[in-house]
């Protein structure tokens, strides 16, 4: 799968958050996407799946070459993209095996011919299998899907579903923020699992941690609703040794003033 | 007479079929006059007694106010009914021997199919009678009584006679009294000491004329230490003029014994509910109301227990579904009358295109008493922003040593929740009900399992195409 951001810009309400974002993402690479609060990384994944609180004002959006700037999130979702919520929601009564169940069979629908890595396993000993990997107790599927799991086990919820649905591309916001260092291996570990020419992920987060688990193969810098640079790995160190003020010294500085600082969420 | 022609289809009603009117008798006019009340009396040749008992009742219906609370009653015209309509000249116990056109309506319900699969009785009414009745043979056999009122007054008076309109008195409120004047059809059962009827006993309510008023009376009396399941369902056609259903249900649980009465109440858009149901629980007794609310234009219907003797349990699990143009008032109360009880009050409404779900409970306690639990909880999902919920809590406790909880908890359809299932390939359609389902899980786990099923299927039904 080929995701191309081109001039992309958007607004929730009527603040203006993305500026022009161009960015070439692709199955087969990992990507780390990182930047300081309120530069517009959770809106981007927002409006990459379509929520209906923003609207986008100019740009595309193109997968595969196919504009799905307008498309529903559900028609997104079944071209193989997925979001690892930073926040998943709680959906009372729904058990999370009986959500997954039906996840896994529209998948199955939809993009079965297109993804190789297609499991062939039983459904019910694929997902037991997935949650001895996630290191989560199988009491988790008879469970109301995320309703009171802690912070840590709604990641690994996130975590588990990708393993079930294998996208092509995956964006994962914050995965990493309120992890401890044990959580965070097997969040890693998960993506690694599928890491490989069939998958490819955008990894938000504001720490070089995570990106020591996952070594992303380019690395992009997010400011004020821009990709202000774009890198390797080494771009990482450079970011944990200089800090945000780096990036606000570079890139901030004749905007800062004559605009008002941009929040997000 | 035929009307056919004014029947409405509407895609998402299955039941909203009707066939012409082949009635054998019918009240001559629409209205209500005592010379309608007295022709009924006499159709079912009753004892002066209950000749009596009637008249009495449309005096107190004259007397009494409409309600000025609960649902929006002002377009229901009582004078723009028919009171009673007698659909066949006699009851059968063969499905086979019913009118095709009756037959067939009770086939596309599914009765006669489910009758086989899991019943242990079943009544069947068409408009103002009982058309069907079956009872296994080896529960009448250990002396079940299961039959409709009109054949209990005939056949088991001192019963009747003992309990009818104990529990319900026709002065209790206006439409209690309209039943008492006007009532035909509906059940009459009796459980013999310590008997277990094990598998439900069903009866269906069905109406099929247009500007109809339906009025089953029902009384089931379990005697010491038994028990039985006692389920309803109910359908109309769909015409474009309001038809009415007032029922009065009384039941007596005695020493030990446990009633549990399920209702799916799927009547189609255009039909007055105002239902009047109540049970006496006695000693170490409990009783269970089961009560889905998915059709009908407006309803009106708390389902009570009274706690009467030491060690009773009263139980209400109430779903109500409002839709489009539905006002559902739906709820339940439990008057605590005798130390050590306890009650259970568990509400789940939804509302969505405009239908207003309103919760209205009420419990009682009387003074000097001891040992009292009572929780409430009432949980309401609205699905858009044209849509309402309220909740009307009463309480009224006159003793101490009582532990009362209450819930209440409204939530609205989150956009976060459809994005989130969204998100993972599922249409805003699918989404829905999935979370609607999930908002009901709970509490359809509490029904036998066909019947919950027949639940989730309507309420699919109600969410189809309405999304998005």
């Amino acid at each position: 799968m080929k995701i191309e951001i081109r001039n992309l810009h958007a607004r929730i309400e009527d603040k203006e958050i993305l500026n022009g974002i161009n960015l070439d993402l692709s199955s087969g690479e990992i990507h780390a996407l990182m930047g300081p609060n309120g530069s517009g990384k959770s809106t981007l994944t927002n409006v990459i799946f379509g929520h209906p609180m923003y609207e986008v004002t100019e740009g595309e959006i193109l997968v595969d070459g196919e504009n799905i700037t307008e498309m529903d999130t559900h028609e997104r979702a079944r071209k193989g993209l997925f979001l690892a919520f930073q926040y998943p929601v709680e959906i009372p009564g729904v058990t999370v095996g009986r959500f997954l169940k039906r996840a896994v069979e529209i998948k199955q629908q939809h993009r079965e011919a297109g993804v190789t890595s297609g499991s062939t396993m039983p459904f019910v000993r694929e997902l037991r299998e997935a949650m001895e990997f996630m290191e989560m107790d199988q009491q988790f599927i008879n469970r109301y899907l995320n309703e009171g799991f802690s912070g840590g086990e709604k990641k690994r919820m996130e975590v588990l579903q990708m393993l079930m649905l294998k996208p092509s591309f995956a964006i994962m916001d914050e995965t990493d923020s309120g992890l401890d260092i044990d959580a965070l291996k097997v969040v890693s570990k998960g993506v690694n699992r599928l890491r490989g020419p069939d998958f490819g992920a955008l990894i938000i987060t504001h720490y070089q941690r995570i990106l020591d688990h996952i070594r992303p193969d380019y690395v992009h810098i997010m400011y004020k609703g821009r990709i202000v640079t774009s890198g390797g790995k080494e771009l990482v160190t450079t970011l944990e040794e200089k800090g945000y003020d780096w990036v606000r010294q570079q890139y901030g500085i004749e905007e800062e003033a004559n605009e008002q600082p941009v929040e997000s969420r | 007479m035929s009307s056919q022609s004014k029947a409405v289809e509407v895609e998402d009603y299955k039941y909203g079929f009707n066939f012409r009117d082949t009635s054998v008798y019918r009240a001559p006019e629409k209205g209500l006059s005592e010379e309608v009340v007295r022709s009924i009396s006499s159709h079912k040749q009753e004892p002066q007694w209950m000749t009596d008992y009637r008249l009495q009742a449309l005096k107190t219906f004259r007397q009494k106010e409409m309600p000025n609370w609960g649902a929006d009653l002002s377009t229901l015209n009582f004078d723009d009914m028919y009171y009673y309509a007698k659909p066949v000249s006699k009851q059968e116990k063969r499905w086979e021997d019913l009118p095709p056109e009756i037959r067939e309506t009770y086939d596309r319900i599914g009765i006669p199919e489910a009758e086989k699969k899991y019943l242990a009785g079943v009544g069947a009414q068409y408009d103002s009678e009982v058309v069907y009745h079956s009872i296994r043979e080896d529960l009448a056999k250990q002396g079940v009584i299961f039959s409709d009122p009109e054949s209990a007054v005939r056949e088991h008076p001192e019963l009747v006679r003992k309990y009818f309109g104990t529990v319900i008195p026709y002065s209790d409120n206006k439409f209690s009294a309209l039943n008492s004047a006007v009532w035909s059809g509906g059940s009459f059962i009796y459980v013999p000491p310590g008997l277990k009827v094990d598998i439900p006993l069903q009866a269906y309510f069905r109406i099929n004329l247009e500007n109809f008023g339906q009025f089953e009376r029902t009384l089931i009396i379990a005697d010491e230490g038994a028990f039985v399941h006692y389920i309803e369902g109910c359908t109309a056609p769909i015409y474009t003029t309001d038809s009415l259903h007032s029922a009065v249900v009384e039941i007596i649980a005695l020493k030990g014994a446990r009633v549990r009465y399920t209702t799916i109440q799927n009547w189609s858009s255009d039909v007055y509910n105002l239902v009047t149901k109540r049970a006496m629980a006695y000693e170490g007794a409990t009783v269970e109301w089961v009560d889905g609310n998915i059709g009908s234009k407006r309803t009106m219907k708390y389902p009570s227990v009274w706690l009467m003797g030491e060690g009773a349990h009263g139980e209400i699990l109430s779903i109500a579904f409002a839709g489009k143009n539905q006002e559902q008032d739906t709820g339940g109360k439990c008057i605590h009358a005798a130390s050590n009880t306890s009650s259970i009050i568990t509400s789940k409404s939804i509302s969505k295109d405009g239908g207003i779900a309103s919760y209205r409970g009420q419990i009682k306690v009387d003074p000097g008493l001891h040992g009292i639990k009572s929780k409430v909880v009432c949980d309401a999902l609205i699905m858009d922003a044209d849509s309402k919920s309220n909740t009307y809590p009463y309480m009224d406790i006159q003793a101490d040593d009582v532990s009362i909880e209450h819930e209440a908890r409204v939530s609205r359809i989150s956009e976060e929740q459809l994005f989130y299932l969204m998100s993972r390939g599922m249409d805003e359609a699918e989404a829905s009900v999935m979370i609607v389902n999930g908002f009901l899980d709970p509490l359809v786990k509490q029904l036998p399992m066909e019947y919950a099923v027949e639940l989730n299927r309507l309420i699919e039904l109600e969410m189809e195409g309405s999304v998005g």
